[in-house]
């Protein structure tokens, strides 16, 4: 589904600012696989993700979707399949455009024939309303208000529903809870395993919490100083605890594991 | 009084279309563009030009065409070559005066004196009466602007509006700022030739100094418009835009008949309205600032005694 072969990216070339983000990484992600990814402070877990998107190109290596190279095809591109959510709740829908205006857009920019002229029908308002039903917060009374006025759990789920409402190949999550409030962040969370769930969509979500790390998905992975320095599943995930994950980093990568956001969550208890 | 009031209300319906073509660049897409100038009179130009030489109804599409092009240099300027937006504007602006000079076969205005224009054909009809200008005006702006408003809800239309809104979340969609950008300032640019194209043909002449502020009139107008009617959906926008433009007319006509204001001061009345206008949410902020830190001195004052 999603190859990444001997990626490498350095930021800032040559000066003092120097960052090797991603170290000749390779990854396969098997349709229907769905992999948190868990890593140190500045492993280059944002950078893995920006890369598959085309953000910015990579310095070494190829990437490829379905078997397609799209080591160079542009950003705008691959989002045409690419299912995206940020941390920052603000960043996924135009604030001054209201709810059913920001679903018609992602609904006709995904849709399979539809043209630059296409506009959506009252069956497609229909939908719309059946599938914000579905994120339980009310909104499916409220689709001419402007987005500016949700609050950002609202936002996220709506950013959520947009990216998935027809179904990327790919969908990337980088800590897309990390910003709400807890009671939100759970609401948020278990949408989108659900919507994962029904669709199969392959899925990689960066997080900073141990516990979901092994809980979601089939496998998780563990990055540090740009490598994946653990990738487990099947047998070997479902026995391993948080204890066991920490001690493995620390045998892989040589070090501790040094996410004060990890470690806050971990304290708290989560 | 009559003839004042028909007079502000065709005015005001084909001045409409720059506060339109205004909402479109400044509004959806937050692109000062200042194409708008020159690229009112490049519609002129090219509309007169071609009613003299026989072809009224062609006029109005060549004179879109060639506002969208001139919209589309400056969109190539500030998309690919990387040039500031307000300065892409400008440059295509002041390239825009050789090119109506040109267009107006190197003379600084064109008159048509017998020859037939949109207006007079339809005078000949018997159509409307002696409403028949009007009638016109109005047609075509109400035919853009339920065009504009049809285009904003279409895919490429909402990639537009997304792509003013926020950038960060085209970026992550599919959209193509590049193209977006360009088409909306093609659409803009043509909304705004158009406007020249009739007026031109109004007035039966171009002048090349015609669409001198041209720009801060249209803007006059939406704020205007924006007050009166306000800006919750793009209906209403689109609305306020053509309403803007009536009542900036009427009070013109006002101003003109009753000299509260000498005409020579309107465009310095104008410029002030919009910047007032424009910074009002600035103004309210720092009016606000100052009473509370009024306010706090005071309580302060009083704790020292």
């Amino acid at each position: 589904m999603l190859r990444l072969e001997h990626i490498s990216k350095t930021f800032h070339p040559g000066t003092v600012n120097e960052k090797r983000a991603i170290r000749d990484l390779s990854l396969h992600l098997k349709p229907g696989d769905f992999a948190t990814v868990i890593g140190s402070n500045g492993a280059g877990k944002s950078t893995m993700l920006n890369a598959i998107s085309g953000n910015f190109y990579v310095d070494e290596g190829s990437i490829y979707l379905n078997g397609k190279n799209i080591t160079f095809t542009r950003e705008y591109r691959r989002s045409r399949v690419l299912g995206r959510l940020f941390q920052d709740p603000l960043k996924g829908t135009a604030p001054h455009m209201t709810i059913e205006e920001n679903l018609a857009l992602s609904f006709l920019r995904a849709s399979e024939g539809s043209v630059p002229f296409s506009r959506i029908s009252r069956k497609d308002k229909e939908f719309f309303r059946e599938q914000l039903a579905l994120l339980d917060m009310g909104l499916e009374d409220r689709m001419r208000q402007p987005v500016g006025l949700l609050s950002g759990g609202q936002r996220q789920a709506l950013t959520l529903l947009m990216a998935t409402m027809v179904p990327p190949q790919v969908l990337l999550l980088d800590e897309h809870t990390a910003a709400l409030d807890p009671g939100t962040a759970d609401k948020v969370l278990e949408l989108t395993r659900k919507i994962i769930e029904k669709n199969h969509t392959t899925c990689l979500m960066v997080t900073h919490n141990m516990h979901q790390a092994l809980e979601l998905g089939n496998r998780t992975l563990m990055m540090d100083d740009g490598r994946i320095v653990l990738d487990i599943e099947g047998e070997e995930r479902k026995k391993m605890t948080v204890a066991g994950l920490l001690d493995k980093f620390r045998t892989r990568a040589g070090k501790e594991l040094d996410n004060d956001r990890i470690l806050l969550s971990m304290e708290q208890g989560e | 009084m009559l003839y004042v009031i028909q007079t502000a209300l065709e005015l005001g319906f084909m001045y409409a279309l720059v506060a339109m073509a205004l909402f479109l660049s400044y509004r959806v897409l937050d692109i000062a563009d200042l194409t708008t100038d020159s690229g009112f009179v490049l519609g002129a130009a090219v509309s007169v030009t071609a009613a003299a030489a026989g072809h009224p109804f062609l006029a109005i599409p060549a004179a879109m065409a060639a506002g969208a092009g001139a919209g589309y240099v400056t969109a190539f300027l500030q998309t690919r070559l990387g040039v500031p937006s307000i300065l892409a504007g400008i440059v295509t602006n002041t390239g825009l005066y050789t090119v109506n000079l040109m267009v107006m076969g190197w003379s600084s205005n064109v008159s048509l004196l017998k020859q037939e224009t949109l207006f007079t054909m339809l005078r000949d009809t018997g159509i409307g009466g002696s409403w028949y200008k009007l009638i016109l005006a109005a047609g075509i702006t109400i035919l853009a602007a339920v065009f504009l408003v049809w285009f904003l809800g279409t895919r490429l239309g909402l990639s537009i509006r997304a792509t003013g809104d926020n950038r960060e979340m085209v970026s992550a969609s599919s959209i193509n700022p590049v193209f977006t950008i360009s088409v909306g300032l093609c659409v803009s640019n043509a909304l705004t030739a158009l406007s020249g194209a009739v007026v031109g043909q109004y007035q039966k002449s171009a002048d090349i100094n015609s669409g001198t502020g041209i720009v801060v009139i249209g803007l006059a107008c939406l704020i205007i418009g924006e007050t009166v009617i306000g800006r919750r959906s793009v209906g209403r926008n689109v609305a306020a835009a053509v309403a803007g433009s009536i009542v900036y007319r009427f009070l013109y006509a006002v101003i003109l008949k009753t000299a509260v204001v000498p005409i020579e001061c309107l465009k310095l009345v104008t410029a002030i309205v919009v910047a007032l206008a424009i910074a009002s949410p600035a103004l309210k902020e720092w009016g606000a600032l100052e009473k509370r830190k009024i306010g706090s001195m005071q309580k302060g004052g009083r704790q020292n005694c």
